[in-house]
């Protein structure tokens, strides 16, 4: 177990006091990311108005499995997108997020991938809200959609193997 | 308020032996090997604690080989007894919940060509002796079994163990880097050829460690240089730290049965108000474990971010999650017992000692289920997985 101290001050605030977490009641879409497997998991719930023709986030609410990071880090971004439309909430990118919660030199390399999860998550609750409205899917977002389904599936994958590889050293000998 | 309950990891040094640490810095600093007085001094301090040592696991004196910890011990122990015995057969057992020192020895030696058997557990984290006998083979030179866990706390059956290996005509060692000083051993009675012993553990300086070779034992030594240690571990010797961990030795003897009657009614009231959290379970076995160990998992949470908001409190804890690991992959433990790896990431361990107070424990309970709580809010599993 590492010591806190090697997480940002941004982290460590956002973790002892999130912001928007807990689950939402009649959302309009929900967004998963992340794997049991590796320990995260983040849930992005949003409730979408319309105003003046466009699609406004006017609430949002996280859930949260996973470390000191992943709590901090979708707590962050709740924050970060809270009266957005859905259009400015898309052009939040991981780099923009990476340094709200104290920039890349800060942050444990190993804590990177989960840093940014959240922001999956959120891209998922998009992309089915999109889906379910039947408003046209972006390319950019449905690609990103491709990436994230693939990435759970190459984990749980890895972890198959893994306990395969370990069943049949105990076989074997 | 601040509670340590940590001890598993490492213990605060007992002030006498910071006591009768203190001269061997600047008074009798000597080396052991010089011929003048100086060195006679610190050289009758170095045998002096070997008999200490020795004494408290009834061995003979020059059985201990002082390392500097307990890693290196199990790398002289697993690596040396290779070496040494590599025409007799190149086989090694181990079992799958070694701490890691033991395991990447192991690992390393199969790169040398070795071939190593990881022997599993049963959801206690008990070896199977049946499955034991089943591997030993006629090219078995080594079996490698720890005494205690020190994740779970499970005590291994190492009188039984040592007894299968000394009919094999196997060597057994042991690492007993959790358990010894917190309960007795004997390694005449349990038939152990080599024991790892480490000081930190045990309320003595980190920096000193030994190794206890049974006299006839094949070894070769992994640090080559002046010959100290009977040739089995080459480095100037520290005094210092020594004299400590034989110090911190005297104290366990003469308190380990009270000590440990102690902690068990600590550990055991604190089992017991853990469990009452709701999805909340114990890992490791209910009586076979350590006086001072209590490991659990709480369901729909993860460790790190539990040990993080414990310590907001005050309360040093830890936890076999993924996320507080280098690799990212949970306790290789916690797995062998049969926990899931989204299970294995809600673990907590929480270990006592000396200055753990009922007070301590109860404050510990007050805290726990209301950040148990608090975290399951926000998982998106509050509801079941």
């Amino acid at each position: 177990m590492k010591g806190f101290h090697i997480y940002p001050k941004e982290i460590m605030k956002h973790f002892k006091n999130p912001k928007n977490l807990g689950k939402m009641k009649n959302a309009d879409a929900v967004g998963e990311a992340g794997n049991l497997v590796c320990g995260d998991v983040m849930r992005i719930y949003l409730k979408i108005k319309e105003k003046d023709g466009k699609k406004i986030i006017s609430d949002v609410k996280g859930e949260v499995f996973g470390c000191i990071v992943a709590i901090a880090n979708t707590s962050m971004l709740t924050t970060m997108v809270k009266g957005k439309t859905l259009e400015e909430a898309l052009k939040i990118d991981k780099e923009e997020l990476i340094k709200r919660l104290g920039g890349r030199e800060k942050i444990p390399p190993i804590k990177i991938h989960c840093s940014i999860l959240a922001l999956d998550a959120l891209h998922e609750a998009i992309y089915n809200y999109y889906k379910k409205s039947g408003i046209p899917i972006p390319e950019k977002l449905r690609a990103e959609h491709e990436r994230i389904q693939k990435s759970i599936q190459e984990i749980e994958k890895k972890h198959k193997e893994f306990l395969e590889l370990e069943r049949n050293i105990i076989d074997n000998k | 308020m601040r509670v340590y309950m940590d001890y598993a990891a490492t213990t605060p040094v007992d002030p006498r032996v910071l006591k009768a640490m203190l001269p061997y810095f600047s008074k009798k600093f000597g080396n052991t090997m010089s011929l003048h007085s100086f060195g006679i001094e610190a050289k009758k301090a170095l045998e002096e604690s070997r008999a200490t040592i020795a004494d408290l696991m009834n061995a003979k004196t020059e059985e201990i080989i002082f390392t500097s910890s307990a890693t290196e011990s199990n790398n002289l122990a697993l690596k040396g007894i290779a070496f040494a015995n590599k025409d007799k057969g190149r086989h090694i057992i181990v079992s799958k919940i070694e701490h890691h020192c033991v395991l990447d020895s192991a690992k390393w030696l199969e790169k040398q060509g070795f071939e190593v058997t990881y022997l599993p557990v049963d959801k206690y984290g008990i070896v199977d002796l049946g499955e034991l006998e089943r591997s030993i083979r006629k090219d078995t030179i080594l079996v490698s079994i720890m005494h205690a866990n020190n994740e779970i706390g499970t005590i291994e059956p190492i009188e039984e163990i040592g007894k299968i290996c000394r009919e094999k005509g196997v060597y057994f060692h042991t690492d007993a880097a959790q358990s010894f000083g917190k309960i007795p051993i004997d390694v005449e009675k349990m038939n152990i050829d080599l024991l790892t012993a480490s000081s930190h553990k045990m309320y003595g300086p980190k920096g000193a460690a030994c190794l206890y070779v049974r006299k006839g034992v094949k070894i070769e030594p992994i640090l080559h240089g002046g010959g100290h240690e009977f040739g089995l571990r080459s480095s100037t010797v520290n005094v210092a730290c020594i004299v400590g961990f034989a110090e911190a030795a005297k104290i366990c003897k003469k308190v380990m049965n009270k000590e440990s009657e102690r902690l068990k009614v600590l550990r055991d009231r604190l089992i017991k108000g853990c469990l009452k959290i709701e999805n909340s379970h114990l890992n490791g076995h209910p009586t076979k474990r350590l006086p001072n160990n209590a490991n659990f998992w709480f369901a729909f949470i993860e460790g790190e971010s539990l040990v993080a908001q414990l310590d907001m409190y005050g309360i040093a804890a830890s936890t076999g999650s993924a996320c507080s690991s280098e690799s990212l992959e949970p306790s290789h433990v916690l797995l062998a017992i049969g926990l899931k790896p989204h299970e294995a990431h809600g673990s907590l361990r929480l270990s006592i000692g000396r200055w753990t107070t009922k007070k301590e424990v109860d404050y510990v309970l007050e805290v726990l289920p209301g950040v148990v709580e608090k975290l399951r809010k926000i998982s998106p599993y509050k509801g079941g997985w």
